[in-house]
């Protein structure tokens, strides 16, 4: 189990590095590829009409001008050392570890992101409980009485649960529940500073999306608990005598939950990159907003290290995910 | 096997406990589809005494395992069981099961009766311990720690003959070979003592040379339990091993039963010609073909009219007035604790056996 789990970091580490190597090939190759010159690559670190030498002495300082294996080595280098932006009259430094330099806002990224992070893992956490929990629930009962009423009536929801857009689904909860009904608080509050109101404030954001997601968890159980459920060993079960409630929970569902944790890890990993449009509208200042925002000012060094920070989710949920599904199935820590 | 003072079909059935500790009487299990209703059992009786081993034999869709899952209580639960009509008789030890709660079936099986499966690595769970599969059974029965429910586990990993029981025990089902996946199966359904035993092919996934051992254990436990057994199978030479009775099924109904030395001896019934025809031998001549039964298993939406064999029955026209093909055969007795349901006259069957098929076989 021990070498397992050391095999998969290992394995993760590894696909770390080819993150950063395809993210770094998104902003400086591929503009690069498509007919960008360095000229115009420099321009977007500066203000408006920049003066041609400002864009030489900006080329030069950053690097724009070396051949891209360098450019790259400055960047992973950035990454676990940190590194410094000559800008002419002054040099900036930007602390391990450096996520890139807003040379628009003169802010490092990487604090700006990680005083956003607890508003994203809010988010996400609480919604994934709400999702994980309605959706497994209404998956096993409607795979118990399949084509009853309840079934019929939760698959009807969660088809409406999954084609509803947060557009429409957050604005009418805002509307309802924070304006016509004031239930709910409408500005974010740390969980540090007040838990109740942190819970009060997030709740709307935390059911829109998770009305989304447990649809698809919803029907994900269904299928996996219909397919247990027609299982030889949960014959065996009970020709043993067992309760059905324990043939249906400790051998039905224990079965049926592991492809559901290859998801729900996929989904948080992703989630905690940034939830951009549940943000958005529900005005959280998460990571996810802070995305949207560097796209509007079109300031590259944000937008670098909101993807990076989200493929860096996604392998580390993807680590996570590798290690449950050993803990949950015996058979996988063989091969 | 007791004798029924009644025919199949038998409607005069007394709602009086009968002797035998297992008996089934005009058991009927349907299954109502978007087809039509399956008749998979069709008024079936039969009956086990302690100590005593009953084969139940036929090709796939006679019905033997609906029947076996019946006397379990296991068609009646999951999100199927609303989709079964069960009627008929099925006593136990004194306990009539077709009627009572399911509750009350549940707190039997695993104790009173235990049921062996085909094949023992899809029918254990993957995810958890051979042992924690076996404590379980154990735990829902009797109410003692984990501790000694684990001690329990171990002697009876030991008992059906796996080496260190003590380190097995932790394993898991995918770490263990065939034959000793189903010895853990084993342990696992004798495991609160079982009095009646129920195998469903429990060789027919195992290898040639492992069916013989398991079937050895299973003779052993059954005499030094002195359970009884229903063992299913459509491997006659299983039958010959270690059956004392067998039950031959057609069509969801008994074509014919008795002694196991009768109904090999003196088979009575066309059906069980063809089947003695289709064993392979080891002292017959290579050269010499196996006899295929000709024809499909028949449907048990549309069951054919009169005998349900008549279709695929080479001495179907040889009764008079065509009676094969409008009349069913009830069973009768044609031997001493032996029946069989056919409309052939007792000479034509002496000597289409005599003549015809004893000389092949």
């Amino acid at each position: 189990m021990i070498s397992y789990i050391l095999r998969r970091t290992f394995a993760a580490v590894i696909l770390l590095l080819v993150v950063t190597a395809v993210t770094f090939a998104i902003f400086f190759l591929l503009p690069r590829l498509v007919g960008q010159s360095a000229d115009q690559l420099a321009q977007q670190y500066i203000g408006k009409s920049p003066s041609k030498a400002d864009i030489v002495a900006v080329k030069h300082n950053l690097g724009l001008d070396q051949p891209l294996y360098i450019q790259y080595w400055h960047f992973i280098k950035g990454i676990v050392a940190g590194a410094d932006y000559n800008l002419g009259p002054t040099t900036v430094h930007c602390d391990v570890p450096c996520f890139g330099y807003s040379f628009k806002d003169h802010v490092e990224v990487w604090p700006q992101l990680t005083s956003r992070i607890p508003i994203t893992l809010s988010l996400a956490l609480g919604a994934a409980v709400l999702w994980l929990l309605s959706g497994v629930a209404v998956g096993v009962v409607s795979a118990l009485k399949p084509r009853s009423l309840f079934d019929r009536t939760f698959m009807g929801v969660a088809l409406a649960g999954v084609s509803l857009p947060m557009f429409f689904t957050g604005n009418l909860a805002i509307l309802l529940f924070t304006y016509k009904w004031p239930i709910f608080g409408r500005t974010y509050v740390p969980f540090t500073e007040n838990p109740a109101q942190w819970a009060n404030t997030l709740f709307p954001a935390w059911c829109s999306l998770a009305l989304l997601y447990s649809a698809i968890y919803a029907r994900l159980t269904r299928s996996g608990m219909l397919e247990t459920m027609n299982e030889d060993f949960i014959r065996t079960a009970r020709s043993k005598g067992l309760p059905e409630r324990t043939v249906v929970v400790r051998h039905g569902l224990r079965a049926a939950l592991t492809p559901i944790i290859t998801v729900f890890g996929m989904d948080l990993g992703l989630l905690l990159g940034g939830a951009v449009i549940t943000e958005y509208v529900f005005s959280l200042p998460g990571v996810g907003q802070y995305a949207v925002q560097g796209i509007t000012d079109n300031d590259l060094p944000k937008i670098l290290g909101v993807t990076l920070l989200a493929a860096v989710f996604v392998v580390i949920a993807n680590l996570l995910v590798d290690v449950l599904y050993a803990a949950a199935d015996p058979r996988v820590r063989l091969s | 096997m007791t004798e029924l003072s009644k025919t199949e079909t038998g409607d005069e059935a007394t709602a009086k406990a009968p002797s035998a500790f297992l008996e089934v009487r005009d058991l009927k299990v349907h299954f109502p589809t978007d087809d039509g209703i399956v008749k998979s059992v069709d008024g079936l009786s039969f009956s086990v005494e302690k100590g005593k081993t009953l084969a139940i034999v036929g090709e796939s869709g006679s019905g033997k395992s609906v029947t076996s899952l019946a006397v379990m209580g296991l068609h009646r639960l999951g999100a199927r069981g609303k989709n079964v009509r069960m009627s008929g008789e099925i006593w136990l030890n004194g306990k009539e099961l077709v009627g009572a709660s399911p509750d009350e079936v549940r707190r039997l099986r695993g104790r009173e009766m235990a049921m062996i499966f085909q094949d023992p690595l899809s029918a254990m769970h993957p995810y958890y311990k051979v042992g924690d599969q076996i404590v379980e059974a154990y735990r829902v029965h009797h109410k003692v720690s984990k501790k000694e429910a684990r001690k329990r586990a171990v002697e009876m990993l030991d008992r059906v003959g796996i080496p260190e029981p003590a380190k097995r025990v932790d394993g898991y089902p995918h770490e263990f070979s065939g034959g000793m996946r189903q010895r853990a199966m084993i342990a696992m359904a004798l495991v609160n003592n079982p009095e009646l035993l129920i195998a469903d092919e429990p060789t027919t996934a195992l290898d040639v040379t492992v069916q013989a051992q398991i079937l050895d254990l299973i003779r052993d436990l059954q005499k030094e339990f002195g359970s009884a057994v229903i063992m299913i199978t459509h491997d006659l030479g299983v039958v010959a091993e270690i059956a004392d009775d067998v039950l031959v099924m057609y069509g969801g109904r008994c074509v014919e039963r008795g002694t196991a030395t009768e109904v090999f001896e003196k088979p009575q019934h066309p059906y069980t010609w063809g089947l003695l025809g289709s064993m392979p031998r080891i002292d017959r001549e290579t050269s010499e073909r196996l006899t295929p039964v000709k024809g499909q298993p028949p449907s048990l939406i549309n069951v054919p009219s009169g005998c349900a064999f008549h279709p695929r029955c080479p001495y179907a026209d040889i009764p008079a007035d065509n009676v094969s093909r409008t009349v069913r055969p009830e069973l009768e007795l044609v031997g001493a604790g032996h029946w069989s349901a056919c409309h052939l006259s007792a000479e034509d069957r002496e000597r289409i056996w005599t003549e015809e098929i004893a000389p092949k076989l």
